[in-house]
């Protein structure tokens, strides 16, 4: 499998405007320091670490929301590590994020339809409607939603929103920011099917943020350990578990008490 | 599936239908006054001076609202009135909204340098008193409609740039802000399309309350005599003159008193009730 993302030596460092000096500029603070690593073309892979560890900023860094400081992000060989936002334009197309707060992430004075179209219309599709329409029949949601606002939508239905508006333009990656950890466990298990689902469906690369780890069992193929920027551990999500390596992970994985690996998605769901 | 919540009808909004209705019925007053207003505005008659109102005793037919004390028909005078009135709050209005709301929102969704000029901008502006600085402009401008309503342009701008710009900034720091930079989507793009709908509501509430305050800042001018030239009537120059003979004449004072009152009142209805009525998000 080709790589679809090769990151050397990321270091990113944001202003801290905390304790900015009223005159000149503020100091910065160190949060991601010099990770490397390559996701494969295909791969699920899992980004754990407590509160605070840097995963969102990766995550944002991947989908250059961020911009890094130092090092490079080639993704599918192209480097993506300074480019403005003219020339990330055609390639936003390709990697796509679905957000931790779909109440956030969701225009809430928008329709579905028009929530899920306007991606599409900024990158020139001229079949949104229908592709509308096929983005909501693979999430699940009934096409009558169209009309509807965010704030008449349950939880787990917003978050499939969420979801066919990154899908709707059939990109190679996606990235999901702790997608789960504000629904209930029975909305959780669906949304987590759902994205289990559309992977294999779509053979989607998907980087998947979470701080829980029996959701990552589930889902990932691999699985990197982040602490305070720095990456601990990476290796095959069956080798981690099995043997943890770093300390770290170790106590990660003491501190969370893991159901039976091999019960079926269908167990979850109530 | 069947949705039940388009069947539940949503309230009424008496408060959208009275204020809307005044409103309504004010603006057809204004423009239908040189047609339908019983007398002309300012026909002189010292024959007809000081008649009260008609359910009182000695009033003449055809003068509804009684007559001032040179004669002049006093519901005429506020039909006529209404004009300057309205006009004064649709312009005034506006054109507040507009340059305040812009300033405001590019400072609070661009922020760096523009906020940094505009927010000094705002400071530095409300550091003076507003009506002493109206007086001012008009004794530098002359007394007049574009006087009038450059002068509630310039006090009051501050208010929109002010609670727009803290509007668009809670806005912009939502994720679907971040989601449509993923789409690809320009800065002035997500301002226009992302930010603006949402603080629309806004900006609606704050201009129809705008419009009621161009109303009273009118009506004020006039009272001091610095609004339009004399020979067209003012609620505020009725207001004025009614004083002088309130005790001798009421009605002089109080009808226009009323009517400026009810129009404030129903500007400030109007946008709670447009919002409650056409808001998606409190649907
Ligand atoms: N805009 C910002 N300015 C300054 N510091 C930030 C900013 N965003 C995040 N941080 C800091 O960066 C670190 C990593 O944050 P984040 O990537 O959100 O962590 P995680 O998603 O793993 O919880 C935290 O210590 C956080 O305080
Ligand atoms: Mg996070």
């Amino acid at each position: 499998m080709a790589d679809l993302y090769t990151v050397t030596d990321l270091h990113l460092s944001l202003p801290d405007m905390v304790h900015k000096p009223l005159l000149g500029s503020a100091p910065r603070i160190d949060i991601l320091h010099g990770l490397n690593f390559t996701i494969a073309s295909g791969e699920v892979l899992g980004i754990v670490g407590g509160s605070g560890s840097g995963k969102s900023t990766l995550g944002r860094v991947l989908v250059r929301l961020l911009e890094p400081t130092r090092g490079q992000v080639l993704f599918d060989g192209q480097d993506i590590t300074h480019l403005d936002e003219a020339a990330l334009r055609p390639l936003r197309r390709r990697f796509q994020m679905i957000f931790q707060d779909p109440m956030s992430s969701l225009n809430p004075r928008r329709t579905v339809a028009a929530i899920i179209a306007a991606p599409l219309k900024l990158q020139g599709f001229d079949d949104t409607s229908r592709r509308v329409d096929r983005a909501l029949d693979h999430v699940g949601l009934p096409r009558a939603f169209r009309g509807r606002y965010p704030h008449e939508l349950s939880g787990g239905q917003r978050q499939r929103v969420g979801i066919a508006r990154a899908i709707a333009m059939e990109p190679e990656f996606i990235l999901a920011d702790e997608i789960v950890s504000g629904l209930d466990v029975s909305s959780q298990a669906q949304v987590l099917k759902l994205l289990d689902d559309l992977v294999r469906e779509l053979g989607l690369t998907l980087a998947f943020i979470s701080h829980d780890l029996s959701v990552i069992r589930r889902l990932c193929s691999q699985v990197m350990v982040l602490h305070q920027g720095r990456i601990v551990e990476h290796r095959p999500t069956q080798a981690l578990f099995d043997a943890p390596q770093a300390a770290y992970t170790r106590e990660l994985l003491d501190s969370i008490p893991l159901p039976d690996p091999d019960q079926p998605w269908a167990m979850l769901e109530t | 599936m069947l949705d039940a919540r388009g069947m539940i009808k949503r309230r009424l909004g008496l408060r959208l239908w009275l204020s809307g209705g005044w409103l309504l019925l004010l603006a057809l007053a204004a423009i239908l006054a040189p047609w339908i207003a019983p007398h002309d505005p300012l026909m002189q008659d010292l024959f007809t001076s000081r008649l009260p109102p008609f359910w009182m005793d000695g009033a003449e037919p055809g003068y509804w609202l009684g007559t001032d004390s040179l004669g002049r028909d006093v519901l005429s005078r506020i039909m006529h009135g209404a004009r300057v009135a309205l006009i004064v709050a649709l312009i005034a209005g506006t054109a507040t909204a507009l340059i305040g709301a812009t300033l405001g929102l590019i400072a609070g969704y661009f922020r760096g340098w523009a906020d940094l000029v505009i927010s000094r901008m705002v400071d530095i502006w409300m550091a003076f008193p507003p009506v002493l600085f109206a007086i001012l402009l008009i004794a530098v401008m002359g007394t007049g409609l574009t006087s009038v309503v450059v002068a509630i342009i310039v006090i009051d701008w501050t208010r929109f740039a002010r609670v727009v710009r803290a509007e668009a900034m809670s806005q912009g720091a939502m994720d679907y802000v971040a989601s449509a930079q993923v789409a690809g989507q320009r800065r002035l793009g997500t301002m226009l399309t992302e930010i603006l709908p949402n603080v629309l509501p806004t900006i609606v509430a704050l201009l129809t309350l705008e419009m009621g305050i161009a109303v009273i800042v009118e009506a004020i001018l006039g009272f001091v005599n610095l609004s339009v030239s004399t020979d067209s009537p003012t609620w505020g120059g009725m207001i004025a003159e009614g004083r002088a003979s309130v005790h001798r004449a009421w009605w002089v004072l109080v009808f226009p008193l009323i009517t400026l009152f009810l129009t404030v009142l129903s500007f400030s209805q109007l946008g709670e009730g447009l919002k409650d009525r056409f808001d998606p998000v409190l649907r």
